[in-house]
């Protein structure tokens, strides 16, 4: 087990390939403002990687579980899509989760440190 | 090459001259230079250094030099004469070590030291190197410059083995180049697409396709462990799933990284590349740069077609002319000859993005443009590249390309035809013997006779003529006909499968079969899928129809799984999960009752419930435990319930002969065979069947998929039930007088229903749709019917009834359970802590 601070603005939460295309995984946080909660990085079929706060907007689904095509994943619980780009509901729904940014760098994942944190809405 | 004028010697040659100074011999350095003698050949006295030991040339097409289509004299950009002519200075060899800021002088790795007035940082990239044990071996090259080509083609030399790491624009040339020049090559990609940043799921297969046609292996989603060497030289590469390639030589085109080192010992501003202004000027303003080393408004690049416009910029501003970079829009293609490829922007969607596909299967066609606020933002073309210039312009340029939307995905001769900005006019404006349907060679005369002579629907046409009854890529074109012969009178046929295709479940089904079709990407283009990668609904549909055809050979994608499915348990409205063990038949022995109390108290069960279909259901497993509570049933040996699946769910029974008085057959030994024959396979949608011993009925089988009354005289079998939303009681199939036979039957009419049924439509709704009459007649007309449905349904069981559970518990998977990682914050920093 590997156990080191982790300083500046990103997290590297590790390589690209932890996570198979169409999937996601998840990436709980301790102890932040929000007592505990957890990040779903995505992985789609387009090799594009976001990240979202795992939570659905309608009845907190997990979304990481959810069907990923396009940039959109359908929760599982009630077959919401929920873009990745943005957080938002799509269609006919309304609802937003929060978007955790993240940039891939030489074949590895980083996410805004604040962001991940919500310490940017600590801060609010 | 011309000796190098000292200092001094140049100073006393031009006096008035400012001294430049060029690092990097590449294309961008001697493009700058080019520009700006061009605006001002007396203003500077220059002086390039060159870390090849050559002169300036052209870098991209160091592939079609690997590839044995050009030779290095051709692809000189300035040979020695235009250094001579414009008394340019040319140190080649030997590379800058050092920028002293504070003298303005450059020290070469000789020692060698150059003053500047201005300082040109044109360093280009540095190839990524995978940090992976054995990257140091022999035999293990880039691809950047003529010295990585030399070694390639030496080692091209003796045939043998070749792997490319890296399917992006660099790693499939270079593994051209060395196909052609006779070595067998292997491409190991980490993502599940070739090229991903530039091409989507369905071109990237349609790439993979033909590459792999052309002899070439390609493995995506497979990840480098290990270079494996033998006596200090490369011998293969290992992959983490175990798979061992070999190899006697290592091409690395996993990516570049800007060549900033100098930079940044200078102390200049530095990100990813070196930070410069809209003219090129760094945090110094002494010192220049430009191409692929730059960070420019945020962006790297790294192709040409950018530089260019960088150069410019400098050029302006280096001769007192300043105009400004405001950094470039990219396209790329494929230098491998006899694939067009294009694609450009940004094809990743976004909030408003609208694809728009066109798929032509005959001939081998993809294209997708991607359209936002009437502007068009992407474009992927495979097959078909003649639009990319087009599409490129219309992208860059930002023009609203709302009057021409309709016809914009045929490209630049139909949406710009003035008049034909409609496509139906377009299609009007065909000639009467102008090809509709390419797999039939259907005319436009013939369809729109077809539809004179009553077709007045998709499938009426299809039925008559036989237009778009094939591969269906023409289904718009019919379409558009129909509207334009009969105007409002069209009649919609049967709904399509999803909103990605006009086919049906149906037409899906059959075309799978008739055309052989392996793989979802394939279908999707074969059948003209109009969304690039599916969506929730067909892409679960697609992954059914295909295990179905192809058992054995198909691999299930667990892309396209629901998540109850893709993780073999239910999920909950908290999101934990519920586990059901199977119990054949619904007998249980004390053994397994105490290892199911067992698991549900270490696991933490929050609920212990008894189910309907005579089972127990755990819930509140954390996705985290399932594969360990998994194990422990699996060591009192029980398996997995499938309670989650589109699948065999379980066989209610009662307790029949052997205890009940009015027991007439053993129900219960029956249920158990029949359970023990039909787990584990997957169906178009849940599948329950029950045994009953008598006609009283306890284990409600007339209300299941299949169920059987046990009478004196043998059993009845029926079909089609459901007591679920929408109540249906059962259909009498057949009575049978043997166990044997009612297992054959089941067996038979569980294929039946596998093979014809629609994905998501239980056996009730399908027997209402097909009638009673078909599912007997396809049972029992032929007498050979019912052994070769049953050998087709017991040899797919073959592959399907291995516990997904034990696999998982044995490991398999592990990332779907797993977490990432987990994050523990702390006032200052964060501790991530990795999940493995
Ligand atoms: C657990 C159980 C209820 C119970 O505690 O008894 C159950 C639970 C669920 N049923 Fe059921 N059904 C259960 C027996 C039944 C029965 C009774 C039976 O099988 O004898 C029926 C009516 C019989 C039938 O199917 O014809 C039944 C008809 C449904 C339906 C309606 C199906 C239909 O065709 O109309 C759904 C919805 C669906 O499948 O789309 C459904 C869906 C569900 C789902 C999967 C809802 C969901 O998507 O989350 C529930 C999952 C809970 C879980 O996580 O375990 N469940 N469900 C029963 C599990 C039986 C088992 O051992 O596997
Ligand atoms: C095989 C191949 C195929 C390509 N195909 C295409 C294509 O089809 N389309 C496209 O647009 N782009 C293509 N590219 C990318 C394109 O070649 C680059 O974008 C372009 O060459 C970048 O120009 P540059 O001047 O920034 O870097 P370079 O051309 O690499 O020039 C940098 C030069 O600086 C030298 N140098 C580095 N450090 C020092 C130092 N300390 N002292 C002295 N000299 C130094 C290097 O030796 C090099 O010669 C391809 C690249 C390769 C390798
Ligand atoms: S009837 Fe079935 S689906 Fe409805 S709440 Fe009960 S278990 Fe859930
Ligand atoms: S919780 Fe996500 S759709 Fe209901």
């Amino acid at each position: 087990m590997i156990r080191e601070p982790v300083t500046g603005a990103w997290l590297d939460i590790g390589p690209v390939g932890q996570i198979s295309p169409g999937h996601a995984r998840t990436l709980p946080v301790a102890g932040g403002p929000d007592e505990s909660r957890e990040i779903a990085v995505f992985h789609t079929l387009e090799g594009r990687f976001y990240a979202l706060v795992n939570t659905c907007p309608h009845k907190a689904g997990p979304l990481s579980q959810g069907l990923v095509h396009g940039h959109v994943v359908t929760c599982p619980l009630h077959n919401w899509n929920i873009s990745l780009k943005t957080g938002e509901a799509q269609g006919e729904d309304r609802g937003c989760v929060p978007v955790i940014p993240l940039k891939v760098d030489a074949g590895r994942i980083y996410l805004l440190r604040a962001a991940v944190l919500g310490e940017n809405r600590r801060a609010a | 090459m011309n000796a190098p004028l000292s200092f001094n010697e140049r100073r006393s040659l031009a006096p008035m001259r400012e001294r430049l100074v060029v690092i990097g011999n590449g294309m961008a350095g001697c493009r700058a230079v080019e520009e700006i003698l061009a605006r001002d050949p007396a203003r500077y006295a220059i002086t390039i250094f060159g870390a090849e030991p050559r002169v300036n040339y052209n870098r991209i097409m160091l592939s079609p030099v690997l590839a044995g289509e050009k030779a290095f004299d051709d692809i000189v950009i300035n040979g020695e004469d235009w250094y001579a002519n414009n008394a340019i200075t040319l140190i080649a060899g030997d590379p800058v070590a050092a920028i002293d800021r504070a003298s303005q002088s450059v020290i070469a790795r000789s020692g060698r030291i150059e003053p500047y007035d201005r300082l040109l940082i044109a360093t280009g990239s540095d190839p990524f190197i995978i940090p992976v044990p054995g990257a140091e071996l022999a035999g293990v090259v880039t691809f950047r410059d003529l010295d990585d080509v030399e070694k390639m083609l030496k080692a091209a030399e003796g045939g043998g083995h070749a792997v490319v790491i890296g399917g992006g624009l660099l790693g499939l040339e270079a593994a051209h180049g060395l196909s052609l020049r006779g070595m067998a090559v292997t491409v190991i990609h980490l993502m599940p697409t070739l090229m991903e940043r530039q091409l989507d799921e369905a071109a990237g297969w349609l790439l993979k396709s033909e590459l792999e046609a052309r002899g070439q292996t390609i493995l995506t989603g497979a990840d480098t462990a290990e270079i494996v060497g033998d006596a200090g030289h490369v011998c293969g590469v290992r992959l983490k799933d175990g798979r061992e390639i070999a190899a006697d030589i290592v091409v690395m085109a996993v990516g570049i990284r800007p060549a900033t080192a100098l930079a940044r010992g200078a102390g200049l501003q530095v990100e990813r590349g070196i930070l410069v202004d809209d003219h090129m000027v760094t945090s110094d303003p002494a010192i220049m740069a430009v191409g692929e080393c730059v960070q420019h408004r945020g962006a790297c690049y790294g192709l040409v077609a950018p530089l260019w416009e960088m150069c410019r910029a400098l050029a302006d501003a280096a001769t007192g002319e300043p105009s400004g970079y405001e950094g470039s829009v990219t396209s790329t293609k494929l230098k491998v000859s006899g694939i067009d490829l294009f694609s450009a922007g940004d094809f990743s969607g976004g909030e408003g993005a609208e694809d728009i596909v066109l798929r032509d299967a005959a001939r081998g066609v993809y294209k997708r443009v991607i359209v936002r606020d009437d502007r068009l933002v992407g474009a992927v073309l495979y097959g078909d590249t003649g639009d990319g210039a087009w599409y490129f312009d219309l992208l860059k340029k930002g023009e609203d390309i709302a009057p021409i939307r309709e016809a914009l995905i045929f490209g630049q001769a139909f949406a710009s035809g003035g008049a034909q900005l409609d496509p139906s006019a377009a299609v009007a404006a065909l000639s009467d013997d102008a090809e509709i349907c390419g797999c039939n060679g259907v005319s436009k005369g013939k369809v729109i006779a077809c539809i004179a002579g009553g077709a007045h629907s998709l499938d009426a046409v299809r039925g008559g003529c036989k237009a778009s009854a094939s591969c269906g890529s023409c289904t718009g074109l019919v379409e558009t006909l129909l509207q334009l012969t009969l105007g409002e009178e069209v009649q919609s046929g049967p709904k399509s499968l999803c909103k990605c295709t006009s086919f049906t479940h149906a037409d899906v089904r059959r075309l799978i079969v008739e055309k052989g079709l392996k793989v979802i990407p394939q279908v999707m283009q074969a059948l003209g899928w109009s969304t690039p990668d599916g969506c929730a609904s067909c892409r679960p549909a697609l992954n059914y129809y295909l295990l179905c055809a192809w058992p054995g050979d198909y691999v299930d994608d667990q892309q396209s799984r629901f998540v109850n499915e893709r993780l073999h348990a239910n999920i909950q409205k908290d999101g934990t999960y519920s586990v059901v063990p199977r119990m054949w038949g619904g007998l249980t022995t004390p053994d397994e009752l105490r290892a199911i109390a067992d698991a549900a108290d270490k696991y933490g069960a929050r609920t212990v419930k008894v189910t309907g279909g005579q089972r127990i259901d755990l819930f509140g497993i954390h996705k985290e435990d399932l594969p360990a509570i998994w194990a422990d049933l699996n060591a009192a040996g029980m398996v997995s319930g499938h309670a989650y699946g589109k699948a065999l769910r379980t066989v209610k029974t009662c307790v029949g002969s052997e205890w009940c008085r009015f027991g007439t057959q053993d129900s219960t030994g029956l249920g158990v065979r029949i359970e023990r024959m039909t787990w584990g396979s997957w169906m178009p949608h849940k599948f329950k069947i029950a045994v009953s011993g008598c006609p009283r009925n306890c284990a409600e089988a007339t209300i299941k998929d299949f169920g059987v009354v046990c009478v004196d005289s043998g059993y009845e079998l029926h079909v089609g039930g459901n007591g679920g939303i929408k109540v249906r009681v059962t259909d009498l199939l057949c009575k049978v007088a043997t166990e044997e036979e009612a297992l054959d039957v089941c067996a038979a009419f569980i294929q039946l229903y596998r093979e014809q049924a629609w994905y998501l439509e239980r056996t009730a709704p399908w027997i209402e749709r097909v009638g009673l009459d078909h599912v007997k007649s396809a049972l029992f007309d032929d007498p050979d019917a019912i052994a070769s449905l049953a050998a087709r349904f017991r040899f797919s069981q073959g592959f399907m009834q291995d516990d997904p559970w034990a696999q998982r518990a044995a490991g398999a998977d592990a990332e779907l359970h797993q977490h990432l990682a987990e994050v523990r914050p702390f006032p200052t920093q964060a501790i991530l802590e990795a999940a493995e």
